[in-house]
């Protein structure tokens, strides 16, 4: 069996680099793993390829994660993208596939920067084709400069639907219309945590700036728009929508919805971990302490996928969790990872602070937290809102039994696009807490992996990666 | 590429253009591209029809996420569109319901 990985980092976004950084100046052998073709994460996507042209569009916020990408340049540092990890293991194995070869290595550490997803947005017709996520129009705008040109809807709630918005107008695209899902109660709720918000001014002038952007560009903007349906026939053709008491159709051949991000929990699920249901955000968050350690030994979160607290709060996180694996590995001595950590618990504290306001203003509407029964919930195995609903009426108690009444979350996904509604609805439909529902069981492989790779690895032998 | 693609180039994607196929269309796309992203960029939305009724499907999260944009590439099936990067000559094909087993899905 070969030594262990001193350090093992899986994903290479803001958290991830920031982790390695962090273990590699305190002269860690790091090996960080990401599933991308290229570093940044979703958020800095492509940024090592990107022209000063769409640096420009893309804001500079986006180009902060250029300098994110010196660690890249450390000799403790292995990196290896286009690895798809499809199991760790609490004895801290893990199983990764890089161009068809499976391999597993055992670390002595591992610092887990799975990130977010944005939060699934239900409502009848979102699984017609043209339909995706606003972030994901993003990742085509950063990778491959690709712009909705000939009239986009976007619709929903949050700061990446105005970013993405203004983003498209900045490059010269057309907006046919921003539909706003946010329900209109939200500000009043979230305006007593507006004073902690007010440590991070520069949300706030951000958001305005975005607001501004918008009215500029004379888009139609609506604004408390609710019972959503995307209707068409083999693709979408326009967005149904009531708003200021009367029914709109707004054509478009690309509509991009977003209501929010959420962790990507599939990792710390197949491991097990404690998951908290946290009713602010309505999503999962694993139990994690302040360095980002799990229950798990040696097992440690850094970033989104610990729950939501934006790309800075990611880079400040994965370095304290780069920090405490330098410490823990003896690298650095207990004073010395105390001293480094300071300030960057500090900055930590302050970006932390704007979540309050935020997650109460842009709560998602109840509609597509518990969607219409016509709504299908998992896409891939094509189950409905309602269906749930009558699996719950048999007696269903949570979201492992409505695999076995109905296969909700067993398709190809994995539950990772229902599983947040499954539970919501179970939970609903029961008069239960989430929180008492649970979620489903997540088993790996978290990721395809052929039965000839598996061939291959087993004839090579455990932990005989080379 | 045709006209009705809602999506076009930034003019500074000045990559390399490559040749692939889909459903046995001959299409460009930029070196770099994900197939995903070159399909869409090409003015197709539907890259899949579902096992369980059928209906078409496109790409929906971009992030290896959705399991949505499952395509057959050069034989083999269920491939993740948005995860593979285009190469010169790839020939794609759309799922059509779930894979047989040892072989791919029927031609379109």
């Amino acid at each position: 069996m070969s030594d262990p990985v001193p350090l093992i980092v899986i994903g290479a976004g803001p958290a991830g680099l920031c982790a390695a950084a962090e273990a590699t100046a305190a002269g860690v052998e790091t090996l960080l793993l990401d599933e991308q073709t290229a570093p940044g994460g979703q958020i800095y996507r492509a940024i090592g390829r990107a022209s000063p042209e769409r640096q420009a569009i893309l804001g500079s916020d986006y180009g902060r994660g250029a300098r994110l990408l010196e660690v890249l340049d450390s000799g403790c540092l292995d990196y290896r993208p286009s690895a798809s990890v499809w199991q760790v293991t609490p004895e801290r194995e893990v199983y990764f596939t890089i161009a068809g070869q499976a391999q597993s290595l055992r670390a002595e550490r591992i610092v887990l920067a799975s990130g977010a997803m944005e939060r699934p947005m239900p409502f009848p017709g979102w699984t017609l084709p043209g339909v995706m996520g606003a972030g994901a129009a993003q990742t085509l705008l950063k990778s491959s400069g690709l712009l909705p040109g000939g009239g986009a809807v976007l619709a929903g709630s949050g700061p990446l639907l105005f970013l993405v918005a203004s983003q498209i107008l900045d490059a010269g695209g057309r907006i046919a219309a921003l539909v706003e899902t946010t329900p209109r109660g939200n500000s009043m709720r979230a305006m007593p945590y507006l004073p902690a918000m007010l440590r991070m001014p520069s949300y706030l002038t951000k958001g305005a700036v975005l607001l501004a952007r918008l009215r500029r560009a004379k888009a139609p903007h609506f604004k408390g728009a609710h019972n959503l349906s995307a209707q068409g026939g083999k693709r979408i053709e326009f967005l149904r929508f009531t708003a200021g008491g009367r029914d709109h159709d707004v054509p478009c051949s690309l509509l991009l919805l977003h209501q929010g991000v959420v962790s990507n929990v599939q990792i710390t699920r197949a491991l097990g971990l404690a998951h908290d249901w946290k009713p602010l955000p309505r999503a999962w968050q694993p139990r994690l302490d302040p360095w980002g350690g799990s229950a798990l030994e040696g097992i440690a979160m850094a970033g989104d996928g610990g729950g939501i607290f934006g790309a800075r709060a990611a880079e400040l996180q994965g370095r304290l969790a780069g920090l405490d694996a330098a410490y823990r590995l003896g690298k650095l001595t207990q004073a010395a990872r105390d001293a480094k950590a300071r300030s960057v618990q500090r900055a930590l504290a302050a970006e932390r602070a704007a979540r309050p306001f935020l997650d109460r203003l842009y709560q998602p509407a109840a509609e597509f937290l518990n969607p219409a029964d016509e709504t299908l919930v998992c896409r891939c195995e094509e189950v409905t809102a309602g269906q749930i609903r009558g699996f719950v009426k048999l007696g269903c108690l949570g979201p492992n039994q409505a695999k076995s009444f109905g296969r909700a979350g067993m398709g190809p996904c994995q539950g990772r696009v229902c599983g947040l509604c499954v539970s919501e609805i179970i939970a609903r439909a029961r008069g239960a807490d989430v929180q008492d529902v649970g979620y489903f069981r997540i088993r790996p492989p978290i990721k395809p992996v052929t039965l000839a790779e598996l061939a291959a690895m087993a004839c090579a032998g455990p932990n005989d990666a080379k | 590429m045709p006209i009705d693609s809602p999506f076009r180039r930034l003019p500074d994607a000045q990559a390399r253009t490559l040749a692939f196929t889909f459903a046995g269309r001959e299409l460009e796309a930029r070196e770099g591209d994900s197939l995903a992203a070159a399909i869409l960029a090409a003015g197709i939305a539907t890259t899949r029809h579902t096992p369980v009724s059928g209906a078409p499907r496109g790409p929906y999260c971009m992030i290896g996420l959705c399991f949505e944009c499952l395509v057959e590439i050069d034989g083999e099936p269920n491939r993740q569109a948005c995860m593979v990067e285009v190469r010169d000559g790839m020939r794609v094909k759309a799922m059509q319901g779930a894979r047989g087993l040892g072989k791919g899905p029927a031609d379109e």
